[in-house]
């Protein structure tokens, strides 16, 4: 089903949360690229939302020592070369879920089949979960050239955490009743 | 037999008397007739309760109440959920939507819709997961305003299915429809609420929910959505919408938020301390002051959104602290400002915030509350009959306080929470004094913050569109002759939003029909399929019962403050007169099918092929 075109500079997909609208159009976007039809839960990207208002788009960062290839067991996960994205290979993945406890930010999920796990791929370099966001001018998710100077690695929260870090800015004081 | 593209194809049925759930297969032919939200709500009740109409109280267990989708939700912008059933505000049938992804959820569970029945010993919820439902335990939930409620099930749904998966990963919080404290009491102007201050608010579905003892339905799926017929169009009109979303930069950037000083300003057609005036100049309210004091994220969208016309607000500082909720939209801004004399949008918030937390719609309870204030300032309730508050205009505390006195019906609130019409007839007997001419609303349903006298507002002109409407004041579905509301229950029916596509117009027949493989021209729609609702819509309101039966030649008509002139503005002196309103409902009845009491037509009805709407009439034709 993947279908982009590797454009040789490797990106990295930049989230800005606290401008998060809560569309979902990245969740529409990656499903209908990776599974022809519109399937939240299929996404690679998903858009948490345990506190309303605070949405919390959350996908794979590529951290820079890849923990969720280094865990796996059955050699399922591998780095693909020209994007740095974490590939699957869905034949060898036994649903295990030692990737999710594995990621900082227990980013992995199962696919709603349940038999295999799914990681973003990058679309090949041209994510489209970013480009609709761009495009309709929310800018929560962006394309930027994946440089060596940033550590990825601090991207891998859990939704949890980024929750609790927006409520507070977002609500002030009140946020301690909402979380 | 292949099922209908776009559609999951079952509805989940749930008895909470027996405390049974089970599934039923839509049959085709309906779906075809009546599509989904609005129009299937209105086939089902009807079908269901019509023999028995009159008699259904619809605050008893006999009465349904219904959450569906339509086959537009989730692929056209912006997921709406249909709520319904017998209204405790008109006696009729009212579609009210909500915005949020409970619908999405709902589908993707398999589910086109929820048909709740019976009542349940004590509070419950709802909980629906791929292709199954249970009845949990919401004890504990009772009695939790809004914003506890939705972390609670949050928290608990979570931790639930996270606990039955524990190798899925993390589990994404479930899409929740719920009621506050108003609902619970049976508020006939409590709302049905999603997220945080999205309100299915028309109907008062908040008090069906609360007589169930049903807290809330929560849903929970991780199927696709159905297969569509053309899936290549869809997503080139899902382009359309993208790119039509882009060129209306003004609704994506204010929503309806700029509207809050215009309509007073310019249209002189917004409530003011409860309709006394429709015209202000008061720059305060201005969108500036709340874009740059409570806007704390200027893009809020519901699932698969492009426009975001929602705004985060939230109060930071002072002594309204913590008050949070959308905008608010115009409609609240007007609501739960202008017309409770707040200009300010810190104390605009603030009384959207507490009315929300609270379960009321912000509309229909903003409206009993102005109407009480407006009693107040008249003498005729005292500080006494409100419980020490003074309701005095423009103060957001005591706007609060007494919501609050409503939501938990103390003192005079017992009598307000039963909606504008109904507290009217009960102060007026309890004081003795006429409080009619406060009361503005139709047919028992408040009405929308659009105002008709200046001849400038938004609508059917000289207010028919709300007399004539079978949801009464509710703004979205206003009769505006000649095609009446046919043309409204569109939106209703197909369920989406109407902010959104309102940029699509024209597409949205093909929309539907990439979606279903059915055909659809929009005269079709207009002449026979959405006309077919909304005379089962008439009927209904007609028969009404138990506690009010309308009378068209009273009750479709304005309230008695909408020909009073204006008293200040551009458009002062401005009403429209008995005679003109008289005279343009006659020709409106025969526009719509109606005799000249305003009851359907026999061949009106034969011809659309409802013979037993036509019979449950006959008695009111005599």
């Amino acid at each position: 089903m993947m279908s982009g075109q590797s454009t040789g500079v490797k990106v990295w997909i930049a989230r800005d949360y606290a401008k998060c609208s809560g569309c979902r159009l990245c969740e529409i976007a990656c499903s209908i690229q990776h599974e022809g039809k519109i399937w939240p839960e299929a996404s690679r990207v998903r858009v948490f939302m345990q506190v309303p208002g605070v949405e919390i788009p959350h996908l794979c960062t590529q951290c820079n020592n890849y923990p969720c290839v280094k865990a796996c067991p059955f050699g399922a996960l591998s780095i693909n070369e020209a994007t740095g994205a974490v590939a699957v290979a869905d034949e060898k993945c036994t649903a295990c879920g030692v990737c999710i406890n594995a990621c900082p930010g227990k980013v992995p999920h199962l696919h709603p089949d349940r038999k295999r796990i799914v990681i973003c791929d990058l679309c090949g370099g041209d994510p489209k979960c970013a480009q609709i966001c761009t495009r309709m001018g929310f800018n929560a998710l962006m394309v930027f050239p994946r440089v060596p100077a940033v550590t990825y690695d601090l991207y891998a929260k859990t939704p949890e955490e980024l929750t609790v870090n927006l409520a507070y800015k977002f609500y002030g004081e009140k946020a301690k009743e909402l979380i | 037999m292949r099922m209908a593209r776009g559609y999951a194809g079952k509805l989940l049925e749930v008895d909470l008397s027996r405390e049974r759930v089970s599934e039923t297969t839509l049959d085709e032919e309906v779906l075809r007739q009546y599509v989904g939200g609005r129009g299937l709500a209105v086939k089902i009740l009807w079908d269901r309760l019509g023999k028995n109409w009159g008699r259904i109280d619809p605050l008893g267990p006999r009465n349904l109440l219904l959450a569906l989708t339509g086959p537009l939700t989730g692929f056209i912008g912006g997921g709406r959920t249909c709520v319904s059933g017998k209204s405790p505000a008109s006696n009729g049938i009212v579609g009210s939507t909500v915005a949020g992804e409970f619908p999405i959820e709902l589908k993707c569970a398999g589910y086109d819709g929820i048909i709740v029945s019976g009542k349940a010993k004590s509070p419950v919820y709802i909980l629906v997961t791929d292709d199954k439902a249970e009845i949990r335990d919401a004890r504990r939930l009772w009695g939790l305003d809004g914003k506890q409620t939705v972390k609670e099930i949050n928290r608990e749904v979570r931790e639930l299915l996270q606990k039955a998966e524990p190798r899925y990963g993390l589990c994404k919080e479930p899409g929740i429809l719920y009621i506050g404290p108003a609902g619970e009491k049976l508020s006939r102007v409590s709302a049905v609420l999603a997220k945080w201050s999205h309100a299915a608010g028309y109907g008062a579905y908040g008090a069906v929910m609360g007589s169930k003892k049903l807290k809330a339905l929560v849903a929970k799926g991780t199927g696709p959505l159905p297969d569509v017929a053309d899936p290549k169009r869809v997503q080139s009109l899902m382009e359309e919408m993208y790119e039509a979303a882009l060129d209306s930069w003004q609704t994506r950037f204010w929503g309806t938020a700029a509207a809050g000083f215009r309509t007073g300003f310019e249209t002189s057609s917004e409530p003011i301390r409860n309709w006394q005036e429709e015209w202000h100049g008061e720059r305060s309210i201005g969108v500036i002051n709340y874009e740059s004091r409570v806007w704390v994220k200027r893009f809020w969208s519901d699932y698969g959104c492009p426009v975001a016309c929602e705004k985060l607000a939230c109060v930071n500082h002072g002594p309204l602290q913590g008050a949070i909720t959308d905008n608010p939209d115009y409609e609240l801004q007007a609501y739960c400002g202008t017309n409770l004399g707040i200009f300010d949008p810190e104390g605009n918030v603030y009384v959207s915030s507490t009315l929300e937390d609270l379960g009321f719609s912000g509309i229909n309870g903003a409206n009993v509350i102005g109407f009480a204030a407006e009693l107040y300032q008249r003498g005729i309730l005292t500080k006494e009959d409100l419980g020490g508050i003074e309701a005095k205009w423009g103060d957001a505390k005591a706007m609060g306080e007494l919501a609050k006195l409503i939501a938990y019906r103390r003192r005079i609130g017992k009598v307000l929470a039963e909606g504008t019409y109904r507290a009217a007839k009960e102060i007026g007997r309890i004081k003795g004094v006429d409080c009619m001419p406060y009361a503005v609303q139709f047919k028992g349903i408040e009405v929308g913050a659009h105002g008709m006298r200046s001849g400038l507002g938004f609508g059917a002109p000289m207010g028919l569109g709300y007399a004539l409407g079978t949801q009464g004041g509710d703004h979205t579905s206003q009769a505006k002759p000649p095609a009446g509301e046919a043309e409204r229950t569109m939106g209703d029916s197909l369920v989406f939003c109407t902010i959104g596509t309102r940029l699509v117009t024209d597409s949205i027949w093909e929309f539907f029909t990439a979606v279903t493989g059915w055909p659809m021209k929009h005269e079709e729609w207009v002449n026979v399929y959405g006309r077919r609702i909304v005379q089962i819509q008439r009927a209904a309101i007609l028969l009404g019962g138990p506690d009010i039966v309308w009378d068209p030649e009273k009750d479709d008509d304005n309230p008695q403050r909408w020909y009073m002139p204006l008293p200040s503005g551009h458009k002062a002196g401005a009403a429209p007169t008995r005679e003109e309103f008289t005279k343009a409902r006659k020709k409106a009845y025969v526009d719509f099918g109606w005799d000249e009491n305003g009851v359907p037509t026999s061949e009106e009805l034969r011809h659309l092929g409802l013979k037993d709407v036509d019979r449950a009439l006959e008695p009111l034709r005599k």
